[in-house]
């Protein structure tokens, strides 16, 4: 049977709809000590004192941990995958509020939980800033001295900075914007902001470590265990092969679960009580651990009266927060894209990634595509209005193509924008006569279609064992946070094994069982691991093809897995293990231009129109409609992708109307659910999800990512729809209900009187 | 912290008799029991990862203090597949593919079986009003709408 193109329902659905699906969140074990954090109140400030007195005192506490203690088993404890600039617990200054300095170890979470209110700090406040573009001149300055990790070539320049708070400076440089601008007949030129998200996983953030005589087991609710090996490795001193990294399933993770978290933490405290330590933060805690950059992007763009764009200038700032994290990358992989997926021949961004003293960001959903994808699209609507041109035949006449340059001067392949516009306008009846609303409500429809490309450089390992039976486990640390990847990984195998593929086992999450892999990140797995699986199953069935050959079957015969292992072993014994590694092409782009021939190993192309109800008494938007398109080149499993698009869009609707973390003098005010109000089944607009027909050549049977694709178009599908309604643009996400009231009303020369 | 108390109940239809601290709630409870479908997330009964039944009725397991169930008839989803074969629920759920990570999904489950006993035959609107208390950040609302229409209609034809 084909087993490519099968909507089975997952591999694991009978273990999550009992209950039984292993977390990390459900993991104890004999002697397990729980910490929990005591955690800074200031933005910004110099340690004078931590009195833990009290706490070391309190019956049942087992022991008291600041970043001093943490020395004795970590001398150089800072860790971050761009930068070594985060310490396992604050040594010296704090850097945000509710940053780690001290965690109590307890066999009773309660009297962990209890203790550390026992504890004391005093700080010497610094002057804080917690603007983007604030940060790029501010006398406050975060990090004294920049610590790039040595990872990242185009980081290198920034070590030992002084006097600083940026991050990356990435600059792209096509054509001569400048000139572009000259010969223009139109220029425009908008502002769009963001505010700072968090992921808010139902599973919080869990690590469990388990020191053993020389050795240490840490099981992690991590979508990156080979870099959770390593870098604990590295901060030990140890060797990789020392420290395991085990990782069941994920109760969500969308970027928040990348990288260290709390690893760090549980590894070390575990080293020093010499017992099993167990870090589960709540939920309150994850909005102090990482969440998506707050960012301003100023846009301006040179246009023929024909309607083309001919020149486009971006300035993007990214709120990194207090420590750098994936930031960096951030600004770099999603700044290259902010241009948009239009052909134009002069471009100029300027993406640039500062600290701050607010909770880290980092990867969310995306990877600061939806915030960039906010502005470009934003920004054309508003210029296809300016001219009067449709907004959809405007888009149509810049969209790069295939077989032409992008910005970075890649030539475009196999990624579907075309396709994508034209599907979207079909399904929205685009050309059809629009009902605009009675009364007090006002009916509106948009769209917003954007790209982004893949992460590059980066390698994928996978192993297939089939056994003397015939049954076959695959091997690999690709995480299934509920993506899916275990049961697409199971369809790659068993079309080349010829099996069906829920006889596949998988075997996810072991770092010393499975072979490396980046991460399970970036809409990546699809593409990077499922080559690197299909290699594998390969390099089995050529094994298995071989060993037919060895026991003098004919070439070319079907045989029965099992006979084969009989007639070579004797008896029901032995293996056929097949191992595949990709690692894709790629070309690092200049540093002073951003020009690279090789820039993606692939493309993500998605779109979102929708429609809307404005109520214009109380600035209430409601999205009657939506519908997602996107290109996943030839899906291995349709029903999973689409669950993929509409869990990504509803995500970015959250973002788009609900979602803030709203701050006052850096402490985040509204740190649970009963104020920071993630979408739920009231907030769900009649969807429509669609794949368009398309194929990724050099993807494994023809697939690609497709977890951040209906993200892309959400925000600045329902801003357009906003306008398109009432007239009123609004620059800024996430989009309240006051600040459409307060324009509506400004607009109708009735402004709203605050009270003093 | 407090003495423990000495609380009988019957869990999952077998009688059990623990010793428990006043402060703690009942889905610690259920984890000393190895039962772990009942899930703490948000901590303010808010997102109903930790739905459990009590005598027939859903409640919030971290807002429930574990002395309260002194008395009563405790069911978590684990006992939903006791006679060996899934509830027609969770089979819809398979089905419909009405869950992606699956921490949720206990929750919704045991929130659509307390909605079919109530209303067997619930309109799309009836389904998004009982379930608003519960929480998907993967966002399958979509599939878990299908999923409660798909064990509705199958409770429907399979009663007499």
């Amino acid at each position: 049977m084909n087993q490519i193109g099968r909507s089975i329902p997952r591999l694991e659905a009978r273990a999550k709809v009992t209950g039984r699906a292993e977390y990390v969140h459900n993991m104890r074990v004999p002697g397990m000590l729980y910490g929990k954090i005591f955690r800074s109140t200031v933005a910004h400030g110099c340690i004078l004192s931590i009195d833990t007195s009290a706490a070391r005192e309190t019956e049942g506490v087992y022991a008291v941990v600041t970043g001093e203690d943490i020395r004795s088993v970590i001398p150089n404890p800072y860790f971050g995958p761009a930068f070594h600039d985060q310490p396992i617990l604050a040594l010296e200054k704090v850097h945000f509020v509710g940053e780690p300095v001290a965690v109590v170890l307890s066999h009773d979470p309660h009297i962990a939980e209890a203790a550390v209110q026992m504890i004391a700090a005093d700080y010497e406040e610094l002057p804080p800033v917690f603007d983007e573009v604030e940060a790029m001149t501010s006398d406050a300055i975060v990090h004294e001295v920049l610590k790039p990790a040595g990872t990242f070539a185009d980081l290198k320049h920034l070590a030992g900075r002084k006097h600083t708070n940026v991050t990356l400076d990435y600059q792209l440089r096509r054509g001569d914007v400048e000139a572009g601008f000259a010969a223009a007949d139109h220029i425009f030129e908008h502002m769009f902001r963001t505010g700072q998200v968090l992921h808010v996983p139902l599973e919080s953030h869990a690590s469990l470590a388990e020191p053993g005589y020389d050795s240490l087991i840490i099981h992690t609710s991590s979508q990156t265990p080979s870099f959770v090996r390593m870098e604990i490795a590295r901060l030990l001193g140890w060797p990789e092969n020392r420290v395991s990294v085990r990782v069941p399933f994920l109760g969500g993770g969308f970027g928040a679960k990348v990288y260290v978290k709390v690893e760090a933490l549980a590894a070390a405290l575990a080293l020093i009580a010499r017992r099993p330590v167990k870090i589960a933060l709540t939920m309150e805690e994850q909005f102090y651990t990482i969440g998506k950059h707050a960012t301003t992007f100023r846009i301006k763009s040179g246009v023929t009266k024909d309607g083309h764009i001919i020149a486009r200038a971006c300035d993007v700032w990214w709120n990194g927060g207090a420590y750098a994290d994936i930031g960096p990358r951030v600004a770099q992989k999603s700044g290259f894209t902010a241009a948009g997926p239009y052909d134009i021949e002069h471009v100029r961004i300027d993406s640039t990634e500062v600290y701050t003293n607010r909770p880290p960001a980092g990867a969310l959903r995306g990877f600061g595509v939806p915030q960039l994808v906010w502005a470009y699209e934003s920004h054309t609507d508003l210029i296809a209005r300016e001219l009067g041109i449709d907004p959809i035949e405007f888009r149509r006449k810049n969209i790069l193509r295939d077989g032409r340059p992008h910005a970075t001067g890649t030539i475009m392949k196999d990624a579907a924008i075309g396709k994508v516009l034209d599907h979207l306008a079909e399904r929205m009846n685009w050309n059809a006569p629009f009902d605009r609303g009675i009364g007090k409500i006002k009916r509106g429809r948009g769209i917003g279609i954007g790209f982004k490309a893949s992460i590059s450089p980066t390698t994928s390992g996978a192993i297939v064992n089939v056994n003397a039976d015939g049954s076959t486990v695959l091997y690999t640390n690709t995480i299934d946070m509920g993506q899916g990847s275990d049961t697409g990984m199971a369809q790659i195998v068993a079309e080349v094994l010829n099996v069906a593929a829920e006889s596949v086992k998988v075997v996810h999450g072991n770092t010393d069982v499975a072979p490396y892999d980046m991460g399970t990140l970036g809409s990546r797995s699809t593409f990077h691991m499922g080559n690197a699986v299909r290699l594998a199953a390969e390099d089995a069935r050529n094994k298995l093809a071989a060993l037919a050959t060895e026991v003098g079957l004919p070439t070319g015969t079907n045989y029965d897995v099992k006979e084969l292992f009989k007639k070579r072993y004797g008896m029901q014994a032995g293996n056929v293990i097949g191992t595949g590694t990709y690692i894709p092409r790629y070309a690092s782009p200049d540093p002073k231009t951003g020009q690279s021939d090789n820039v993606t190993p692939f493309w993500m192309v998605g779109g979102t129109g929708v429609e809307v109800e404005v109520d214009t008494e109380t600035g209430h938007v409601r999205v009657t409609r939506m519908i997602n398109v996107a290109d996943a080149g030839k899906p291995i499993n349709p029903k999973i992708c689409v669950t993929q698009l509409s869990g990504g869009a509803i995500m970015q609707l959250g973002f788009t109307l609900y979602e803030d973390m709203v701050f006052d003098s850096g402490q985040v005010t509204n740190a649970s659910f009963a104020d920071y109000k993630i979408p739920g089944f009231r907030d769900v607009p009649p969807m429509e999800s669609d794949l368009v027909t398309a194929t990724q050549e050099t993807g494994p049977f023809g697939a690609k990512g497709v977890g951040e694709s209906s993200t892309f178009g959400v925000s600045p599908a329902i801003a357009n729809a906003i306008h398109d309604a009432v007239g009123i643009r609004l620059t800024e996400l996430p989009i309240k209900p006051e600040t459409l009231l307060r324009a509506l009303r400004a607009a109708e020369g009735r402004p709203i009187e605050d009270e003093e | 912290m407090s003495e423990a108390r000495t609380i009988r109940f019957t869990l999952n239809g077998r009688p059990v008799s623990v010793a428990v601290e006043p402060h703690r709630n009942l889905v610690e409870l259920l984890h000393d029991q190895g039962l772990f479908g009942a899930r703490e997330s948000c901590g303010q009964g808010l997102c109903g990862c930790c739905t459990v039944l009590v005598d027939d009725v859903a409640v919030s397991g971290c807002l429930y203090l574990a002395v309260g169930v002194e008395g009563k008839n405790i069911t978590t989803v684990e006992h939903l597949d006791s006679g060996g074969a899934l509830s027609p629920v969770q089979q819809a759920f398979i089905e419909a593919g009405a869950f992606q990570c699956g921490f949720c999904t206990p929750g919704f489950v045991l929130m659509t079986h307390q909605l079919l006993a109530h209303n067997p035959d619930p309109s799309e609107d009836d389904i998004r009003h009982y379930l608003s208390g519960n929480l998907c950040r993967c966002a399958a609302y979509p599939e878990i709408i299908e999923a409660v229409r798909l064990a509705a209609r199958r409770q429907k034809r399979g009663s007499p």
